[in-house]
């Protein structure tokens, strides 16, 4: 049940913004959410609210992780 | 970056397998506590591509399969008044209380609707005046931000016929529960994602200095559940009981201020029965004395007959970790998707469900 996809925001309107995410466009409200988004941002929809604004900074360093993981053969 | 497809990827996925079965030489048993966590490791076979010493426990992180027999027969009680109109995340419909289900009591003529957000319940509320709008407030941290904004915007449009019965339950002390609880051996707990994107991984510090017991909160995708596993793998094989976060694009370490700011305003913590764990201390949320106003169980008698549990139903044992489905005797005899005897089985999260769909 928490389930919660990440949307990107087309459009910004006081508490809500117009998020979309393959093909389905939604109204989410953004009383919750921890950061204010900026149009083209991705955030986390869960119950027809954005819980939370993805920092693109902290998605590309998981993805570095794995790179680094097995560019360097050391343990650890 | 769609932070999606990213984490789907089979090469990737196959390397980190590889480090999974390089590195893991302890027996470990590793409970996922979420409920999506449960159904992305089964649709995704993770199960069968890790080494047998590696066990995956499911933990009690599906918010309809702990909803408590009594709370459900109060939802039922309040949807056999006249004037009320009972709004529900659909997941609960199914749910059977002692005698009955949200579901029948719709078949019987009573004003339930399933909406997808709370949101759409204070707009039911406002175009039928006439109505009392209940709304059903079930889920973890997650969802609990979202029903306080509702009541926050309910006190300031001065909405008079919104109420919710606050059945909110929150995760890390049903965590500590279990632990506490002694019939369970965990050694390493995989955190919910969108929990603790509220919550923070930092409220996680305190399980894992008391037990020491590693918690690593991860996303969604087969990557993240891998990626997840690995780092608590490495954590185990060094000794180690430490917070980290492998889902970094959607979780902080000090969560989401804001929405926690949102649930102080409006919620006080109070003890709550879970079902399966029983009550657990502080696990929940009841309205605080100035949004009484929107408490159901201040404007309506909700007064019930002891709650009775199906004789022979293990979901209580399931929810715990301690027995898995298959040893249930009521499993895919009675109890099966289309005849839900227990909880689990009816939420397309509980274990029992995902055990059913895609174990053979």
């Amino acid at each position: 049940m928490c389930l919660a996809v990440p949307m990107e925001v087309l459009n910004i309107d006081g508490n809500r913004a117009w998020v979309s995410a393959g093909g389905t466009k939604r109204e989410v409200r953004l009383d919750v959410i921890d950061q204010r988004p900026h149009i083209g941002d991705y955030v986390i929809v869960h119950a027809g609210f954005a819980i939370h604004r993805i920092d693109q900074e902290m998605a590309k360093e998981t993805l570095k992780m794995f790179e680094e993981m097995f560019s360097n053969e050391a343990p650890g | 970056m769609k932070h999606l497809d990213e984490y789907r990827d089979r090469e990737l996925a196959q390397r980190i397998i590889e480090r999974i079965h390089a590195s893991s030489k302890k027996g470990i048993r590793i409970m996922e506590v979420c409920g999506t966590h449960t159904v992305s490791i089964f649709r995704n076979g993770i199960r069968d591509v890790l080494p047998s010493n590696i066990a995956l426990i499911s933990g009690p992180g599906c918010p309809v399969c702990v909803t408590a027999t009594e709370e459900i027969d109060k939802s039922i009680k309040l949807s056999r008044e006249h004037d009320v109109i009972i709004t529900t995340f659909g997941d609960l419909m199914r749910v059977p209380g002692s005698k009955s289900s949200l579901q029948k009591e719709k078949a019987n003529g009573a004003d339930i609707r399933v909406v997808y957000s709370v949101s759409d319940a204070i707009k039911i509320a406002s175009n039928n005046p006439q109505k009392r709008v209940v709304f059903l407030g079930i889920g973890f941290e997650t969802t609990a931000p979202t029903i306080a904004a509702a009541v926050l915007e309910a006190k300031s449009e001065g909405i008079k016929n919104f109420f919710v019965l606050v059945l909110h339950k929150l995760i890390p002390p049903a965590m500590e529960a279990l632990l506490s609880g002694g019939d369970l051996k965990i050694d390493g707990f995989m955190c919910p994602g969108h929990v603790t994107s509220i919550i923070g991984a930092s409220s996680y510090v305190p399980v894992t200095q008391r037990y020491h017991i590693p918690c690593v909160v991860a996303g969604f995708e087969p990557i993240d559940i891998l990626q997840a596993i690995y780092m608590l793998v490495e954590q185990l094989e060094e000794g180690q009981a430490q917070v980290e976060i492998q889902y970094k694009r959607g979780v902080t370490f000090e969560g989401n201020k804001n929405a926690m700011a949102i649930m102080e305003r409006v919620f006080d913590r109070c003890d709550t029965v879970w079902r399966g764990l029983g009550v657990i201390s502080k696990s929940g949320f009841k309205l605080k004395v100035q949004y009484r106003e929107f408490a159901a169980e201040d404007s309506f008698d909700l007064s019930i007959p002891k709650a009775k549990e199906h004789p022979g139903c293990m979901c209580g044992e399931i929810l715990r970790g301690v027995v898995t489905p298959a040893e249930c005797p009521l499993f895919r005899r009675t109890c099966n998707p289309g005849h839900p005897v227990g909880p689990c089985m009816v939420s397309s999260e509980g274990t029992c469900a995902a055990y059913y769909k895609y174990q053979a």
